[in-house]
């Protein structure tokens, strides 16, 4: 299978602090990969380089295959990124958005016009073009965030802890749309706080105090660390008790 | 100890809470649960007299929240939802501000919050703004409980932060609780409502029930099953398209699936899977969660 995200020896300091501590794996195409740790394990400062928006202090990393030292610009082309705090501008229409964010991702006004009328078909969200993001109902929003993030069809969308304060049941529907995207081969690499969750990833990694601590899947996890589920393989890890 | 009749309020044309009545009894952890824009935050402020109720009465210990706020406020610990601490003060000045304000001092009530404090007394010449995330919140709490309050009010403490930090915030909680102070916390986390006496399933301004969290697991009375295979993504679309299911929502390693009318064995289930080719089927009855009671009380109020 294709890697879509290559990992080496990867390090980043800030002054004398290790965030980052040589980290090393891969992401495939069309894996749903779950990003798990505790708050100020270095999950955020990980993706931010993942997203070319921060350089490592050393080591090598590629994303969509292009050089996240030198080939940002293209690292930032190929990929998507959506999370529970910024996705879609509220005073915004549906459309407007779609039209800012198909600017922003250089899609011409031509495809983005055909491109535009599918999406809204496929969601059902026809009758509402012209509303404001703010009026819509939380579900259709996140529906809509998550395909604007996917609008341009990166390699990989980024999804930081998208699920956060949202009811149980749109939540799960958030997930079909994550296995829908995967399904198309799109790598969906996400981040949570729901254990339920990181069992529905194909992988998962945890990280600690700038390393990660264990990166399989949910199923080897739980046999590894003798755990009922994966809110104790987390448990377990993050608190070092064995 | 807290006891709110028929509070109602809008902000122009957004009906954000509509006509909540609840009892909260002295010593009692209670819990709102329930997503954004359930009105969690709007119900707290009006008790906490920031905001004006457009209709109905609160009061708290006997205190009315209109004409009686000086009191409240002096008698009411709260928690906001975001983090409200001066970030240019270190974690020790933010303590003394706290304290100062409520004309008393960090010794005087040291004994209460010396369990949380202790966790961050290393850093308390630290600037609130650079704590992390885990050590922000044990400090909002101490600061919250500086005056000795009778009540706390927490709005969300655990949103964002890590499942072990949230393990260790409800034992915290549970401690304020034994020293004998009345504990209101709201939560979008299903899970953490079995660690309340009691809640209230609060969903677009209304509470949808109130009652133990046993109690309201007892009360779901569908016919629940719990199924998996290997291909997980696979049984969700089939069940979902298979006439005699009602719902199939994804639970961890499994799904939590109920049939039409609750008239489906668990093997016509499993004899339609396997003609659908499921590999490592599972299909055994299971006990419903929080979570399966508070989705089915939404399923009728959700697009």
């Amino acid at each position: 299978m294709e890697k879509v995200i290559e990992v080496r020896n990867l390090v980043k300091k800030f002054g004398s602090f290790v965030a980052n501590d040589h980290l090393n794996f891969d992401v495939y195409q069309g894996e749903i990969f779950g990003f798990l740790g505790a708050n100020g394990a270095g999950k955020t400062t990980a993706m931010k380089i993942l997203c070319g928006l921060s350089s490592p202090t050393s080591g090598e990393a590629k994303v969509a295959s292009f050089d996240i030292y030198k080939e940002t610009e293209k690292v930032k082309r190929n990929i998507g990124y959506m999370s529970q705090k910024f996705s879609l501008y509220e005073d915004l229409t549906v459309a407007e958005n779609i039209r800012f964010f198909s600017g922003v991702y250089g899609i011409s006004p031509a495809d983005r016009k055909e491109k535009q009328d599918k999406l809204l078909k496929d969601l059902g969200l026809e009758s509402a073009r012209d509303s404001l993001i703010g009026s819509l109902p939380l579900g259709w929003k996140q529906k809509l965030a998550f395909s604007v993030a996917i609008f341009h069809d990166p390699k990989i969308v980024f999804l930081d802890e998208p699920t956060g304060g949202v009811d149980p049941i749109t939540r799960r529907k958030f997930w079909d749309l994550i296995y829908e995207a995967s399904d198309r081969g799109i790598t969906v690499f996400v981040t949570t706080h729901y254990m339920d969750e990181a069992e529905y990833c194909n992988r998962v990694s945890i990280m600690n105090a700038g390393r990660i601590e264990a990166l399989d899947t949910p199923e080897n996890l739980k046999k590894q660390y003798s755990a009922k589920n994966m809110d104790e393989v987390f448990l377990k890890i993050a608190r070092n008790v064995d | 100890m807290i006891s709110i009749q028929h509070i109602s309020k809008s902000y122009k044309e957004v009906q954000a809470i509509t006509d909540i009545s609840l009892e909260v009894q002295k010593g009692e952890l209670f819990g709102l649960i329930g997503p954004d824009g359930a009105g969690k935050t709007t119900l707290m402020r009006i008790l906490m007299t920031l905001l004006i109720q457009d209709e109905g009465t609160a009061t708290m210990n006997g205190f009315d929240i209109i004409k009686d706020y000086k009191k409240i406020r002096n008698m009411v610990g709260y928690m906001p939802g975001r983090f409200s601490l001066y970030q240019d003060l270190t974690v020790e000045e933010n303590l003394n501000f706290f304290a100062t304000v409520f004309k008393t001092t960090v010794s005087e009530n040291y004994d209460l919050i010396r369990d949380i404090y202790i966790q961050i007394e290393p850093f308390k010449k630290r600037l609130a703004g650079k704590l992390s995330g885990g050590m922000k919140q044990k400090l909002a709490l101490s600061c919250a409980l500086i005056h000795k309050p009778e009540i706390l009010i927490l709005d969300e403490p655990t949103t964002g932060v890590d499942a072990v930090s949230r393990k260790e915030f409800w034992e915290m909680l549970k401690n304020l609780q034994q020293k004998g102070i009345t504990i209101l916390v709201s939560t979008p986390y299903m899970d953490e409502a079995m660690l309340c006496n009691r809640v209230a399933l609060m969903q677009k301004g209304k509470v949808l029930d109130i009652d133990t969290p046993r109690n309201l697991v007892d009360g779901y009375t569908r016919k629940l099953y719990a199924i998996r295979s290997n291909d997980m993504h696979r049984l969700i679309l089939d069940l979902r398209s298979y006439e005699k299911t009602d719902s199939a929502y994804a639970f961890g390693q499994y799904l939590h699936v109920t049939g039409k009318d609750d008239e489906v064995e668990a093997t016509e289930f499993e004899n339609y899977l396997m003609r659908k080719n499921h590999e490592d089927l599972e299909v055994h009855d299971i006990a419903p969660t929080i979570e399966d009671v508070f989705m089915e009380l939404l399923q009728d109020t959700i697009v």
